[in-house]
C-alpha cells in the first residue's frame, strides 16, 4: 500500500513536533524517518498509525484520506520501541492476539489461529518459544515476536519505531540483516524510525531526514550521502571537517582554501561554509590542486584505514582518512609539514 | 541464531550485578547484638500493643462459654446488625470498585486539565475524620440541613435510616481501589493498550484482555482493604445511623451500645466477629500483595 502524507503539522503544548511536513512512501518500499531526538521522526510515525492525531494535514492510504480513521481501522502493523508485549499472555497469544479480538464475522477459526500463530513464529524463528512469556525471553527475541505480532493481522503497511534501539550491537546487526531478508521476501510496504544513520543507510531503500519537525532531504541513502542537501544532512551523516568562510565573484574562499564557486558570481559577499568528509581529503608533499598547508599531528592506524589529524596554520584540527596502501606512498609522520589536497568540498551558502 | 547470541552477551552483566548487591548489604549487616535487640524490641511491642488485646478479645468473648458466646451472637439484633454491615458493605465496595477503576484509568492513562485536583480529592476521606464526614452528610440531608425540606417532601430518610448508612459508608471507603490501581497503571503506561488497539482491538477487549489481567491483583487488594474499611467503620456511620436497634444498627455500633450496656461478654462476642473479618482480610491481602508484586 502506498502512503502520502500532506502538510502534517503537530503541537504539543508550546513544542511543536511536526512544521508542515510532507512526503509518499510507494508500496513495496523500505523508508527510513532518520533524525536526531526530538525531530519529530516518531511523531509523524504515530499519525500514519493513528495513534496521534494531526493539528493539520492529511495522511492518505493508497489515494483515500485517512486522517480521521481510528488506528483500530487503518490496518498497520506496529513494532513499539520496546516492544509492548503483553506481559500476562504467552509468545503464541501475544501473536494470536489481533486474530482473536476480530468481530465474529471476520474471527477465524481456532484450528485456523493456531496455524498462522505457528507459521509466524516459523517466519520469526521462534516457534520452539510458544509457551514462554515476555519476561523469558531475551531483548532480540522480544522484538522477533512483536515483529510476528505485528504481522498476523496482515497488514496493508508495517511501521517501525527504533526497531534496534534497545538491543546490544550484534543482535541488531543479525536483526538488521533478517529484516532486509523478510523484507525482500514479502514486500511490504515499511516505515521506520532511526536515530542510526547507518542502520538507516544499510535497510533502507529511501531516507527522510528529519530535524526540528521538518523534513531535510528526502532521497535514495547515496542521494543523501553523497549530495546531502542542507548543512544538517552532512553533519548528522557522518563526521565532517568544516570550513568557514564567504563566496565572492565566483569563488568560494574558506580561510585558506580558495574554490570556484559559479553558483555566486557577485561582487557582494556572503557568508558560507564548507563541508569535507575526512575520507575525501588526501595529503602530498608538493602543492598540487586546491588545498591548505598543515602540521601532522597525529597518526592513527585502524585496520584498513589510517587516521591522521593535522592542524592547519591557524592551530584549527582538520581529521582525514586514507586507506592503508594510500598512506604507504607517503608515510607522514607526527610533527611533518603536508599539504592536505581536498578531492571534493560541498559549500553551502547562508 | 540471534537468540543464543543474545543469552551469551547477557550473562557476564547478569554476573556482575548479582555481585554487587551482596557486597553492598555486607557492609550494611549491624552486628549480632544489634540485630537481636531491635528484633526483640518490636517483637515486645507488637506483643503488647497487638497481642494482648487481640487475644482479650477472644478471652472475653467465651468468658461465659461457648453456650453463651452462641447465643449472643445468634441474638436478633446483632443478627440484624451484621445483615446491615454486610448490605452497606455490598453496596459500598461495587460503587467504590467502579469508580476507582473509572478514576484510576482517567489519571492514569489520559491528560486533562483538573487531573491534580481529582487525585488530591480521592484521598479527601483519608485526610479528614470520619466523625465529621458524617456531621456533614446530616448538614446536607438532615432535617434542618440544606436538602432537608426537599428530601422530606419527597418521603425520602437518608439520615438516621440505612441509605445515610451505605453514603457514609461509601465516603470512608472510597480510595482503597483508586489508591491501590493507580501506580500501577501509571506504571505499565499506555504502551500494550496502544498496541492492542493498532492490532484491531475494540475499547472493551482492550480492557478487559490488556488492561485488567496487568491490574487485577492490585484490584483484589483494593477490594480487600475497602471491604475492610467498609465492614469496620464507626465514627461517620456513629453520626448517621441514630442507633436504632434492629433498623440502623452496624456490627461495630452494635459493639458499643452493648458494651455500654455492661454487657461485656456479648460486646466481645460481637467483637470478636468483627475480629475475625479482619483476620481473614489480612490473609487475602498478604496473598494479593505477592500476587501483585510477583507480576
Amino acid at each position: 500500500m502506498g502512503i502520502e502524507v500532506k502538510h502534517l503539522s503537530k503541537g504539543f503544548g508550546s513544542f511543536v513536533a511536526l512544521r508542515d511536513v510532507g512526503f509518499t512512501v510507494n508500496t513495496g518500499e523500505l523508508v527510513a524517518l532518520l533524525g536526531p531526538s526530538g525531530s519529530g521522526k516518531t511523531t509523524l510515525l504515530r499519525i500514519i498509525a493513528g495513534l496521534e492525531y494531526p493539528d493539520a494535514g492529511t495522511v492518505l492510504f493508497d489515494g483515500e484520506d485517512a486522517t480521521e480513521r481510528s488506528a483500530r481501522d487503518r490496518n498497520v502493523g506496529f513494532v513499539f520501541q520496546h516492544y509492548a508485549l503483553f506481559r500476562h499472555m504467552t509468545v503464541f497469544e501475544n501473536v494470536a492476539f489481533g486474530l482473536r479480538v476480530r468481530p465474529r464475522a471476520t474471527r477465524p477459526t481456532d484450528a485456523e489461529i493456531t496455524r498462522r500463530v505457528t507459521d509466524l513464529l516459523k517466519l520469526v524463528q521462534l516457534d520452539y518459544l510458544g509457551a514462554r512469556y515476555p519476561w523469558q525471553l531475551s531483548g532480540g527475541q522480544r522484538q522477533r515476536v512483536a515483529l510476528a505480532r505485528a504481522l498476523a493481522v496482515e497488514p496493508r503497511v508495517l511501521l517501525l519505531d527504533e526497531p534496534f534501539g534497545a538491543l546490544d550491537a550484534k543482535v541488531r546487526q543479525e536483526l538488521r540483516r533478517w529484516l532486509r531478508r523478510l523484507h525482500a521476501e514479502i514486500h511490504l510496504t515499511s516505515v521506520f524510525v532511526t536515530h542510526d544513520q547507518e542502520e538507516a543507510l544499510e535497510l533502507a531503500n529511501r531516507v527522510v531526514v528529519m530535524n526540528e519537525g521538518r523534513i531535510e532531504q528526502d532521497g535514495s541513502p547515496d542521494d543523501v550521502v553523497e549530495r546531502p542537501a542542507t548543512p544538517f544532512v552532512v553533519n548528522f551523516l557522518g563526521n565532517v571537517n568544516i570550513f568557514h568562510g564567504r563566496v565572492q565573484n565566483g569563488q568560494a574562499l574558506l580561510g585558506p582554501l580558495a574554490i570556484d564557486y559559479p553558483e555566486h558570481p557577485d561582487m557582494e559577499p556572503r557568508e558560507a561554509v564548507g563541508y569535507a568528509r575526512p575520507h575525501e581529503l588526501e595529503i602530498a608533499r608538493t602543492e598540487d590542486g586546491a588545498g591548505l598547508w598543515a602540521t601532522v599531528t597525529d597518526v592513527r592506524p585502524t585496520g584498513a584505514l589510517v587516521k591522521i589529524e593535522v592542524v592547519d596554520e591557524d592551530g584549527r584540527p582538520i581529521q582525514i582518512e586514507l586507506g592503508r596502501e594510500q598512506f604507504e606512498q607517503i608515510r607522514a609522520v607526527s610533527g611533518e609539514r603536508i599539504y592536505v589536497k581536498l578531492r571534493r568540498v560541498r559549500v553551502f551558502t547562508h | 541464531m540471534s537468540a543464543e547470541a543474545g543469552l551469551i552477551v547477557a550473562e557476564p552483566i547478569a554476573a556482575t550485578t548479582s555481585i554487587a548487591p551482596s557486597a553492598h548489604g555486607r557492609r550494611l549487616t549491624e552486628p549480632a547484638a544489634v540485630r537481636w535487640t531491635l528484633t526483640l524490641v518490636s517483637l515486645a511491642f507488637l506483643a503488647l500493643s497487638l497481642g494482648v488485646p487481640l487475644t482479650a478479645v477472644f478471652v472475653e468473648a467465651f468468658a461465659n462459654g461457648v453456650a453463651a458466646y452462641s447465643e449472643a451472637i445468634r441474638e436478633p439484633d446483632a443478627f440484624d446488625a451484621l445483615k446491615l454491615t454486610l448490605l452497606a458493605a455490598s453496596i459500598a465496595v461495587p460503587a467504590n470498585l467502579l469508580f476507582g477503576v473509572c478514576a484510576s484509568w482517567a489519571i492514569a492513562k489520559f491528560e486533562f486539565p483538573g487531573k491534580q485536583l481529582l487525585t488530591t480529592l480521592i484521598d479527601l476521606p483519608f485526610a479528614i475524620s470520619p466523625v465529621i464526614s458524617g456531621v456533614v452528610f446530616v448538614l446536607l440531608f438532615g432535617r434542618q440541613g440544606y436538602l432537608g425540606p426537599w428530601i422530606a417532601e419527597h418521603d425520602i430518610k437518608i439520615i438516621f435510616a440505612v441509605p445515610g448508612i451505605v453514603l457514609a459508608t461509601i465516603f470512608v471507603s472510597f480510595p482503597f481501589v483508586a489508591r491501590e490501581i493507580i501506580p500501577l497503571m501509571q506504571a505499565s503506561g499506555t504502551d500494550e493498550e496502544e498496541a492492542a488497539r493498532v492490532l484491531g482491538a475494540s475499547g472493551l477487549n482492550i480492557f478487559f484482555r490488556v488492561t485488567l489481567p496487568n491490574i487485577k491483583w492490585g484490584v483484589v487488594y483494593g477490594v480487600v482493604l475497602c471491604t475492610a474499611r467498609a465492614i469496620g467503620e464507626f465514627g461517620a456511620v456513629a453520626v448517621v445511623s441514630g442507633h436504632i436497634r434492629g433498623l440502623t444498627n452496624t456490627l461495630p455500633l452494635h459493639v458499643e451500645i452493648l458494651y455500654n450496656e455492661y454487657k461485656f461478654q456479648a460486646a466481645f462476642a460481637v467483637a470478636s466477629l468483627l475480629t475475625f473479618i479482619a483476620l481473614v482480610t489480612l490473609v487475602l491481602k498478604t496473598i494479593a500483595e505477592r500476587r501483585t508484586h510477583h507480576h
